[in-house]
Formats: structure tokens, C-alpha cells, sequence
């Protein structure tokens, strides 16, 4: 059983907001956070942000309150809003605090991430190697090769996520493509095409936490974690801006921290009511279906032809359009998929609503260098 | 007269238009590194020898770099003169996987499994002249694939 609830939560909307910077998006997040729980700035006992290229989090108290809170800045790349949220949980668990808010947000210019090294030495970016496209095309490239996925299944996750995203009024991409358009757009790093990507974009997000037993004070719709987790790579693991790879195999850290995850919570893959996964391009979706243990590698090929991860289907997956739909803010990108499922445990999810009432929720970031974050939340 | 200089030193060598990338193995455990490095991501041992790395091995994975990447840091030709480019991972028998430009880039002629030789691959001309290269691996000349 859970001693950490989520009672709050805000988002300033995803995709492209000009003349609003990355850190007054996650003030408006934290503000509608708040708000959702009718607290003011003052109540938080402590706050844990984070942000790329959006500023460090702490100076966001010059506008919202300078109340004298600890507040945590968190770098943690891809998984910075997971992390965030994962040290927030662990100062409750811990008796530090009652209640605090974990904050994510980002804005990043347009295009592939630019990735440089020391200035003068940048060998590696120089020979045109430091892209994260080109991992995921040779990840999907290798993994296509050894389970017999087809780039149809491609087009069909990537097809799925603008559906649902064209029906989540924060979205960015809000209209849908089909299969057949995906496949014909522009190639960019094969197999996978340019509305295989999700694109580097804008966003914010907050939630609030507190000590479970203090919950109802907050809300009467609390949602409890029952797990986070944030794992690294191990020896072998095969991972985004690596000059080599040894020929060892580790099955990565979304496996690791997905494994941790379960444990802490006490269920397995098959309890799992909706799912958000890290789908930074469509073949990483279909990756992590079976790295977090939703399936065999392989079985992807078949349950996507079914249905089976959509809003109606036996697995709903990215039900609010993941990052293909949202686009990527790297400090928020993590917060989204848990405030996506607060709705849905919530009910609160409209249009997209998963049916029959789900009382399970699974998140999973990943990204450079080799990190994942999981959490697991329940009602 | 121009003459050749790598992207960078201590990544390859170049002997008589010949590259070999510069490795490092560790004297407790064996395991292969690609640049060098000290310290052991396997073993955590903190002594490793310099080696040179296979010249030749097997595509592993691939892809195609079809957009130009931005510059800096991308020191290749970009906007209009840009040219698409393999990327692959290229398995050393016995050392590691490295990452490498490949030579091909047409998706139709690369297959995973393929046999691939370790070459220099322009990329710029510097400031002074000098012809700056980067390695890369080319298919086989007698092509073939396993």
C-alpha cells in the first residue's frame, strides 16, 4: 500500500506558445496545480523541479512567492520530470515533509536536438554522429531485423498517437493522420519517417504530493503511487549518442527500473489498467511494450493489428498522444504521462477516456544517456 | 599543398591513407573501449592498455542520416550541398560495436551481417587548407553479406 497520494495537478498546454518562456509555462502549471487542490503557494512545504533548456527551476519563486520553501532543482535529462516527481515521493515517504510539488517544463528551438561536446575536441558531433534520430532508427532497425516488425506497425503507432491526440485539447499535433500519410512522409532517419518523430517542443507541468493518510484533506479523488522508480544503464546496454557498444547484451535500464517498478508495487504487467510509454519515435513504443513487460518481444506485431493499445483495446497505450502527438519538452515531457493518468484513474479524461473505470496506471520515460523512470499510480 | 588531418586526435591514426581507430583494452578483464578511456565500465578497474581496433567486422545495425544535421557542430556540407549519409554499428569480432558513417546510404545495399572495412571519409576543408577527415566503414569490395 501506497504512503504517497497525488491531490493537484496542472499543465500549461504542449507544443508551440511563442513570447511565453519555458519557466512561465511551468508558473502556469504550478498555478493550475494549486488550484486543482484549492491550496495556495505558501502550503507547499517543498518543491522538486527541473528543465533543460528552460532555466533553472528554483528562480520561478520570484513569481510565485518567495515563501522561504527548500526548493530542489533536478537535471536529469529525459527523465527530469520523473526524477522530480520520484525525489518528491521519496521526502514524503521519508516523514520530511506533508506535502510538495514536483515541477517539470521546458522550451527547446525547433529541429533535432543540437548535442555538442568540449569546444575544439567535438569529433563526434563534427563527423555528424551526435543525433538521438539516429539511435532510434538503429535501434527499430536491429529490433525490425530480430522480431519480425514491419514498418506498417510503425505507421500504425504513429497513426494511433495523432488520433488521440487530436481529441486531447492540450495536445500539440491535434490532427490525424493515417497510416498511409505517415509512411509517405519525408524520410529521416530509416526506417522511420518525419511523423514517426515526436519533435523537441514547449510545455509545463506540476503536481502536488502528500503523506496518503493526509489525502482527503486535499481532494476527495486522490491518486496513490504505488511505485517510482528511475534506473541507469548497466554494462551493455545498448543506448542513444554511444561512439561503441560492447557485444555483450543487457536488456537496459527501462527493463531494470520497469522490474523495480512492479516489485515496489506489488503487481505485475498484466494488473496494468492503461499505460504511457516513452514513444520518442513510433518504433520505441513498440520496443517498450515488451521492455516493460506488457508482452513478448515479437507479440507487438499482432497485438498492434488487433487493437490491442488503443483507447478501446485490451492495453490503451499513450491515450493522450505521447510525445508523437505532444511533442517533447524535456523537462515536462515525464509529468505528462503521470497527469494524463490522473485524468484517466480520475475519469476525468473525456473523449479519450479509457472505458470500464481503470484502477491501474503505468508511466515510463526514457532518454539520454541511458535512463528510465517508471511510476506506477492507482486509485 | 593540403594535406589530410583527422577531425580530432586520438580517435584514429592514419598510416600511408590507412585509418585505425584507437582503442583501449583493460588488463583486468579484457573489455574493449572505443574512444579511450581509463577506467573500466565492466570490471571498474582502473588500468587499460592502448590497442588499435579491428579494421574490418560486420554490420550490426544501420540507418540513414537523410537530413543535414546542424552546424555547428555538424562540420560536413549543409543546406543545399548536404549529402545523405549511413550510420551504423559495426561489430569488431571479439572488441566491440562501434559507430561509425558508412560509406553506403542507400537502404537497399546495406543488410545487416554485411562484411565492412574501416576508411577515411572527408568531411571539410579547414581554414588552412587541410583536408579534414573523419573514419568510416565501407562495404566489403567483394561484397559480401552473412
Amino acid at each position: 500500500m501506497s504512503n504517497v497520494a497525488i491531490v493537484g495537478i496542472g499543465m500549461h498546454e504542449f507544443g508551440r506558445t511563442d513570447g511565453v518562456s519555458g519557466m512561465d509555462q511551468g508558473v502556469t502549471a504550478v498555478r493550475r496545480a494549486l488550484a486543482d487542490c484549492g491550496r495556495q503557494w505558501s502550503d507547499m512545504q517543498f518543491a522538486v523541479g527541473g528543465s533543460m533548456d528552460g532555466g533553472a527551476a528554483d528562480t520561478m519563486v520570484s513569481r510565485i512567492g518567495l515563501t522561504g520553501l527548500p526548493f530542489t532543482n533536478v537535471v536529469n535529462g529525459c527523465a527530469t520530470g520523473g526524477t522530480a516527481l520520484a525525489q518528491a515521493v521519496n521526502t514524503i515517504e521519508s516523514g520530511a515533509a506533508d506535502v510538495g510539488i514536483a515541477i517539470g517544463f521546458d522550451k527547446h528551438e525547433p529541429g533535432a536536438f543540437r548535442i555538442r561536446g568540449p569546444r575544439g575536441k567535438d569529433w563526434y558531433g563534427g563527423s555528424g554522429l551526435a543525433l538521438t534520430t539516429q539511435f532510434f532508427g538503429m535501434k527499430i532497425t536491429r529490433y525490425m531485423h530480430d522480431y519480425g516488425i514491419s514498418q506498417q506497425s510503425l505507421a500504425r503507432v504513429a497513426s494511433k498517437a495523432f488520433r488521440n491526440g487530436s481529441i486531447n485539447p492540450m495536445a500539440w499535433r491535434r490532427k490525424p493522420l493515417s497510416e498511409q500519410e505517415v509512411l509517405d512522409s519525408l524520410m529521416l532517419s530509416y526506417p522511420l519517417t518525419q511523423y514517426m518523430f515526436c519533435s523537441p517542443g514547449e510545455g509545463g507541468v506540476a503536481m502536488i504530493v502528500c503523506s496518503a493518510d493526509k489525502a482527503k484533506e486535499y481532494t476527495d479523488r486522490p491518486i496513490y503511487l504505488q511505485a517510482a522508480a528511475v534506473r541507469t544503464r548497466k554494462f551493455g546496454s545498448f543506448e542513444v549518442l554511444a561512439p561503441s557498444i560492447s557485444i555483450e547484451h543487457d536488456p537496459g535500464p527501462t527493463s531494470a527500473a520497469s522490474k523495480a517498478a512492479f516489485e515496489m508495487a506489488g503487481i505485475g504487467p498484466e494488473d496494468v489498467d492503461v499505460a504511457q510509454l516513452q514513444d520518442t519515435e513510433a518504433g520505441a513504443e513498440i520496443m517498450h511494450m515488451a521492455e516493460n513487460g506488457f508482452c513478448e518481444h515479437g507479440e507487438q506485431e499482432q497485438m498492434l493489428a488487433n487493437g490491442d493499445t488503443e483507447i478501446n483495446g485490451r492495453l490503451p497505450v499513450n491515450t493522450d498522444g505521447g510525445c508523437l502527438a505532444n511533442g517533447e519538452p524535456i523537462g515536462a515531457s515525464g509529468l505528462r504521462q503521470v497527469y494524463e493518468n490522473v485524468l484517466q484513474l480520475r475519469g476525468d479524461a473525456g473523449e479519450r477516456q479509457v472505458p470500464n473505470e481503470p484502477k491501474v496506471a503505468y508511466t515510463h520515460v526514457y532518454g539520454a544517456p541511458g535512463i528510465s523512470g517508471v511510476t506506477i499510480l492507482s486509485r | 599543398m593540403t594535406s589530410t588531418v583527422a577531425v580530432a586526435d586520438g580517435i584514429f591514426s592514419i598510416e600511408n591513407g590507412q585509418p585505425k581507430l584507437l582503442g583501449s583494452r583493460c588488463t583486468n578483464c579484457g573489455n574493449h573501449m572505443f574512444p579511450r578511456q581509463k577506467g573500466c565500465p565492466k570490471c571498474m578497474f582502473d588500468e587499460q592498455e592502448d590497442v588499435e581496433l579491428a579494421t574490418t567486422g560486420t554490420l550490426w545495425t544501420w540507418t540513414v542520416q537523410a537530413f543535414p544535421p546542424k552546424s555547428p557542430p555538424y562540420l560536413g556540407p549543409t543546406g543545399d550541398d548536404f549529402v545523405p549519409y549511413g550510420v551504423g554499428y559495426v561489430e569488431l569480432p571479439g572488441q566491440l560495436r562501434v559507430e561509425a558513417r558508412l560509406t553506403e546510404s542507400d537502404p537497399e545495399k546495406l543488410v545487416i551481417g554485411m562484411e565492412m572495412e574501416l576508411v577515411i571519409d572527408p568531411l571539410s576543408i579547414d581554414d588552412d587548407g587541410n583536408q579534414v577527415v573523419t573514419y568510416a566503414f565501407a562495404p566489403t569490395s567483394n561484397g559480401a553479406s552473412s
